[in-house]
């Protein structure tokens, strides 16, 4: 079984007097203990939302409605009080954000912001709880991490921060962690640094990890396996290779075609995909994506397209997929799933040993098989 | 630290001596003068002119001037026109009493108003929120006179649970040192002298913590509302932090910097004197002697009182700034 299992999650917003945004709509995925696996998608596909409602985080505020299931190491987590998921989070499922300056209390030293994760979970006070903070901003390559616990986030650089807060998330050495977007907010040189890290502390504790993205640079260099949003659903999920030499679904498709290539030609245009998120068309109307969509059919409209698991163990949710080369759409084995209550999840296939041709991606922090 | 105490204190001279100037023409400018308080309608314009020139005000201003900053500078502030005592004796023996009242109402007003603001504003768009909304525009909107001859009205003439006027009953016969009455108690171990000052205090303070009571609720309720959406909260409860820890360490700590500011501001002006209130409660502070010394046209008491308030006022924003720095690293003193 997986470690967390995230089946038909969904989330709603309702404001008196507006239209109710569904932000997530029956999203489902799962992640194995160790495993890295990435939530792709432009801003507000509702990856962010994705998580921050399996931690429990959403700001609570009437007319919020939460429905599927979270399910980690057995236990539903939308379905726990409040005092047990205080008592999950942080040691189990820990989590890093996105803007680290923001994300540290700014008149707390960086001192009592770790330890305070140890108090509550490990118990530690004092000078034990002090010396392993130390020890946990070394992990984390904070140089001089006695003087750094005294000083307060202002103090640090914007690496220095993300480190800080990469401590807090495992020093209860937690089986998940979620990250989302820890790089965003960051120099490039120090986005490679953190991302190490990351690799590094995940490889060494085997704690798997949820890494949310719009960038496909750190999907190719981390994960296992890849989720690819649109409009608060799943519309792809494979294993990292695959995905990245033949998508499937025109939106992966897309958003690997609008990577910039170094090897491209003087004054080649960029490639973006038309049109934004906002024109995405209600899924119960079809597919969501089919207003940008360059491979739409008259069957993307009426209906929301179903499910489609192939015989290599991808999915996706597509009428008109991009064809894969010698392979016509009747040999696939298709697996119609109706409406969104679908693991997302695949089992590991075998994978193919070339490295992931994907244009433009090769400078992508390094993975063993990158030359 | 120490440094810029030592510059806020020296920005200080200049600051009464900018002061001493306004006040000076401000007061010579109000029609009429002590001798018209003195004399009244009946006096004939030589007694005016005699009395003005025992004053030294048929002097040319300038060197009126010059003689109250010369006194100014040794610390002497003359003598009452009207009470023929020493304006520092006079305000030593009032001060205290308008000091105790503005503490006892703050205390009132921050014990109070911070929690309910943070309440309200965790409760928002609940009932608690409204009725604390609700009850503090009341509190800003009802006059404060009105209020203090209401609560005067239940509390002491029909319950009979707190004295109705002055800082003390004179029959206990209380040794006086600091004329801060409760301390005196304290200090001389009168427990029922200080216990009965301190009953004296409560209406009175009660009516003047309307107004910051009020104020701190809606900037409390303000400031919690913002910090709440911070990302660090979320961080917080990120980690799995019990509830009582994120409030108190993460919410409340930087919810609190825009509410000290304010304490200090409201502080200040408390102790200027509460004319209404002291007036309703027959409460001997400086607030009524001030207002009395307007109609007076005692030039000395004036002078002397504002300026020494002035020198308060600025001493309550300089422990202001210092606390300030004392929650927010960022703002640290140099």
């Amino acid at each position: 079984m997986a470690l967390l299992d995230v089946e038909d999650l969904s989330v709603t917003f309702a404001r008196r007097g507006q239209r109710t945004v569904r932000a997530v709509d029956g999203v489902s995925f799962s992640v194995n203990a160790g495993e890295v696996v990435g939530l792709v998608g432009e801003s507000g596909c509702g990856k962010s939302v994705t998580s921050l409602a399996i931690m429990g985080l959403l700001p609570k505020q009437p007319g919020l409605q939460v429905s599927g299931k979270a399910v980690f190491d057995g236990t539903d987590l939308l379905q726990i009080d409040d005092r047990s998921r205080r008592d999950i989070r942080g040691r189990d499922v820990a989590m890093i954000f996105q803007d680290p300056l923001s994300s540290l209390n700014p008149v707390v030293p960086i001192g009592l912001q770790v330890t305070e994760v140890l108090t509550r979970h490990r118990g530690m006070r004092g000078e034990a709880a002090a010396k392993e903070a130390a020890q946990l901003l070394d992990r984390v390559g904070i140089p001089d991490p006695k003087r750094r616990l005294k000083e307060y986030p202002h103090q640090l650089s914007g690496g220095m921060r993300q480190r800080a807060l990469i401590a807090m998330a495992v020093a209860c050495q937690p089986r998940l962690l979620i990250a989302d977007e820890p790089t965003t907010a960051l120099d490039v040189t120090i986005q490679a640094q953190i991302l190490e890290l990351l690799k590094d502390l995940v490889q060494d504790s085997g704690t798997a990890l949820v890494m949310i993205t719009h960038d496909l640079g750190v999907v190719a260099g981390m994960c296992d396996t890849i989720n690819v949003l649109y409009g608060g659903r799943v519309v792809e999920t494979a294993r990292r290779r695959p995905l990245f030499r033949q998508p499937r679904h025109p939106y992966t498709v897309g958003l690997l075609g609008s990577v910039p290539r170094l090897d491209a030609g003087r004054g080649e245009r960029l490639n973006p995909i038309p049109g934004s998120v906002r024109d995405l068309l209600p899924w119960p109307d079809g597919c969501a994506f089919a207003p940008r969509c360059d491979r739409r059919v008259d069957a993307c409209i009426g209906e929301p397209p179903e499910l489609v698991l192939t015989h290599d163990g991808r999915s996706y949710r597509c009428v008109n997929p991009a064809p894969l080369p010698g392979l016509t759409p009747g040999d696939e084995v298709r697996t119609a799933v109706p409406g969104p209550a679908t693991p997302g999840s695949v089992p590991a296939q075998a994978v193919p040993d070339e490295p992931p041709a994907v244009p433009g991606l090769a400078a992508a922090p390094s993975e063993e098989e990158t030359p | 630290m120490f440094r810029f105490i030592v510059r806020r204190l020296l920005q200080l001279i200049p600051t009464l001596f900018g002061l001493s100037i306004l006040l000076f023409i401000w007061l010579r400018r109000l029609p009429g003068g002590p001798e018209t308080a003195i004399l009244g309608e009946r006096g004939t314009p030589e007694m005016r002119a005699a009395i003005r020139r025992n004053l030294g005000l048929d002097e040319p201003i300038l060197i009126q001037y010059g003689r109250f900053i010369r006194r100014m500078i040794r610390l002497d502030l003359g003598t009452s026109i009207s009470t023929k005592r020493e304006v520092t004796t006079e305000f030593l023996q009032r001060f205290p009493g308008t000091v105790e009242l503005t503490i006892t109402a703050m205390v009132i007003a921050v014990g109070i108003g911070i929690p309910l603001g943070y309440l309200a504003a965790r409760r928002r768009g609940r009932f608690l929120d409204h009725a604390s909304v609700g009850g503090s525009l009341i509190g800003i909107c009802i006059p404060v006179f009105f209020l203090a001859y209401i609560l005067k009205a239940i509390f002491s003439e029909n319950l009979g649970w707190f004295p109705s006027s002055g800082r003390q009953d004179p029959t206990i016969g209380a040794t006086r040192i600091t004329n801060f009455f409760v301390l005196d108690g304290l200090m001389t171990r009168e427990w029922d002298a200080a216990a009965d000052a301190l009953m004296h205090l409560v209406l009175p303070a009660l009516a003047l913590a309307s107004i910051p009571l009020a104020i701190i609720v809606r900037i409390t309720r303000a400031s919690v509302l913002e910090v709440l959406n911070e990302d660090f909260v979320r961080t917080a409860e990120a980690k799995g932090l019990t509830e009582n820890v994120v409030r108190r360490r993460h919410v409340l700590r930087n919810a609190m910097l825009p509410v000290v500011t304010s304490i200090g501001l409201l502080t200040g002006g408390l102790l200027s004197g509460a004319v209404l209130t002291e007036t309703v409660f027959a409460f001997s502070g400086i607030g009524a002697f001030l207002a009395d010394s307007i109609n007076q046209r005692d030039y000395p008491v004036l002078m002397g009182f504002i300026m020494i308030i002035a020198v308060v006022y600025v001493l309550v924003n300089l422990i202001v700034d210092l606390s300030y720095s004392l929650i927010d690293p960022r703002v640290r003193v140099r």
